[in-house]
């Protein structure tokens, strides 16, 4: 017998434990994009070569414990129950497919706030998208929500607490923004920086520096700091006065790039300034928190991704660049593909197209590549 | 406008694994040589009938994307016809041909052998159409006077259209060599 295993069962393997994996998904696909974790092992078998029997590919399996997967499911049930008759004992198919581990998001508690509330990282793991929620005394902000907001509801539900704020650092070009349709669902307020918003067809509040955000009625603190260069709009924040959400201008082992909106020449000094001469003002006990993270190797043991600001200037190469022209030639030069339909995601998060839920999860499959490294 | 084809195969609304399933089925009871089509929804079934066509040595041709259906055309392989020697002895090589073809195509006909649906997806521009099988009942629309180049993907159809065309009477007949799966000229494609 075969059994589910769902993403959060995976995700938990991929952060702590051990899994070995048959992704049956076609050679250019599981290239582009796989579940990576440190614990994960995988092999690739599209399962088109499969269908005349797996005799062939036994002897690259263990002998039990195999996790079959493939883009939707249906193609992962077929091998698993093939291997399952070839006598490799526990095997499993991941449910949903690639399709549901893109879309998990797995809850991670970063710390408390001074004064009473805590702040949470979502990890989507699948995508390299982190999100956050910041509570207090039942209220609730979420910065740089995903599309699936069913995981931020369900939490808020299980918590008591009232979403009040939703804030996207920068109009983005991975993933298509949950916070305008949550916000809408929940009354709550979205926010988005202006000169990202100069398209956008609906109303929001416009993220600005000196309109800091309160939320419960102890005064927690996110206080927009405008630092462009990835998007012309890209405002990191300081949250409680411990941690730096630095959105897609730093992450923990790369800087954003500036060219995905079609503007990288034009952006260049604007991404120095932010990086080297905004961020180096702050206090170095900042905690990191970037809206991505690149390798798996990022996450720590819990699954979560954070550095203090200090560490950050001592260990990321994107911060130790000397000369301007070299920095030039670091973000524009030799980038990363972009990432999957960056166009239409954009065109999304404006309000421009209105793609189906199918059409969106589509467009949003593979990596976020938002940094300039791979 | 659709493609002639030896079968269609309906996979409408069937989702992964069963579009490559069953085409696999299907092209096991097709003859060497002959042409599928297979009608598919799912999104993911581009990618994975290259890959598969890939693997297994069949032909992938092409993909036309009509509303939400998906059209993929694939020819079953032949073993054998790369292996076979061409018999005609007049031959021209591809990049003779192509310079041929590329001053004067005034009095020369290039002859495309191939399946209407390996036409349909690339051909060299200025090639007339006729398959294999049907040449014989068309012999009366080429001209006997002009010179003909006969081509198919690997040489060997068009040999056998040659010697048709030879023993039919024609003076002027070429085989091209090695045929369109090495050609890198110009070529265009519906």
């Amino acid at each position: 017998m075969v059994k589910a295993l769902s993403a959060k069962e995976v995700a938990k393997r991929a952060v702590e434990g051990k899994m070995f994996i048959l992704d049956v998904r076609n050679e250019s696909d599981f290239k582009d994009w796989k579940i990576e974790g440190k614990g994960i092992e995988s092999i690739n078998r599209p399962y088109f070569d499969l269908i005349e029997g797996v005799e062939d590919v036994l002897e690259h399996l263990p002998k039990k414990e195999v996790l079959v997967v493939c883009a939707k499911e249906g193609s992962s049930v077929m091998v698993a129950e093939m291997l399952d008759e070839a006598g490799i004992k526990d095997v499993y198919y991941l449910e949903g497919g690639m399709n549901a581990w893109s879309e998990y998001l797995l809850p991670v508690k970063i710390g408390d706030l001074k004064d009473g509330g805590s702040i949470y990282q979502f990890n989507r793991i699948g995508k390299g998208c982190l999100s956050y929620l910041v509570e207090s005394n039942g209220e609730a902000a979420i910065i740089d929500s995903a599309r699936a907001i069913g995981a931020y509801e369900d939490f808020a539900k299980e918590k008591n607490i009232e979403i009040k704020h939703m804030i996207d650092t920068h109009l983005h070009t991975d993933h298509i923004s949950g916070g305008r349709r949550l916000a809408e669902k929940t009354n709550a307020t979205y926010w988005l920086p202006p000169k990202d918003a100069e398209e956008v067809t609906f109303s929001y509040e416009a993220l600005e520096e000196g309109k800091d955000i309160t939320i419960g009625n102890t005064k927690i603190e996110i206080q927009p700091l405008y630092t462009p260069g990835h998007t012309i709009g890209s405002t990191s924040m300081i949250v409680d006065g411990q941690y730096l959400l630095s959105g897609d201008i730093l992450f923990v082992d790369s800087i954003g790039r500036p060219d995905l909106a079609g503007k990288a020449e034009d952006w260049v000094s604007d991404l120095r300034d932010s990086l080297y001469n905004k961020y180096t003002s702050l206090s170095k006990d900042l905690v990191v928190l970037p809206a991505h993270f690149g390798k798996i190797s990022e996450l720590d043991e819990k699954g979560a991704v954070q550095a203090p600001l200090g560490e950050l200037f001592e260990k990321n190469e994107g911060l130790k660049i000397e000369s301007d022209d070299e920095f030039r030639k670091a973000v524009t030069e030799n980038l990363p593909p972009q990432p999957n339909a960056y166009q239409e995601i954009r065109q999304t998060n404006m309000g421009k197209i209105d793609p189906t839920s199918d059409e969106q999860r589509e467009m949003e499959i593979g990596p976020n590549r938002c940094a300039i490294t791979e | 406008m659709s493609i002639k084809v030896d079968q269609v195969l309906d996979c409408k609304g069937l989702s992964c694994p069963m579009p490559i399933v069953r085409t696999k089925k299907a092209m096991d009871q097709l003859e060497a040589g002959q042409v599928i089509e297979v009608q598919a929804t799912d999104k993911g079934s581009l990618a994975d009938m290259q890959g598969w066509a890939k693997n297994t040595g069949n032909q992938y041709l092409g993909t036309k994307e009509e509303g939400n259906v998906l059209k993929h055309y694939l020819r079953k392989s032949n073993p054998g016809e790369i292996e076979e020697a061409a018999k005609f002895e007049h031959t021209i090589q591809n990049d003779e041909l192509e310079k041929a073809w590329a001053e004067n195509q005034t009095d020369m006909i290039l002859l495309d052998v191939r399946e209407p649906a390996e036409y349909e997806f690339k051909r060299i521009p200025g090639a007339v159409s006729i398959p294999l099988g049907e040449l014989e009942g068309k012999l009366d629309t080429l001209d006997r006077t002009k010179e003909i180049h006969v081509i198919c993907r690997t040489g060997s159809r068009s040999d056998m259209a040659a010697q048709i065309l030879s023993e039919k009477g024609f003076e002027h007949v070429k085989n091209v060599l090695p045929g369109m799966s090495e050609w890198n000229g110009p070529t265009e494609s519906e």
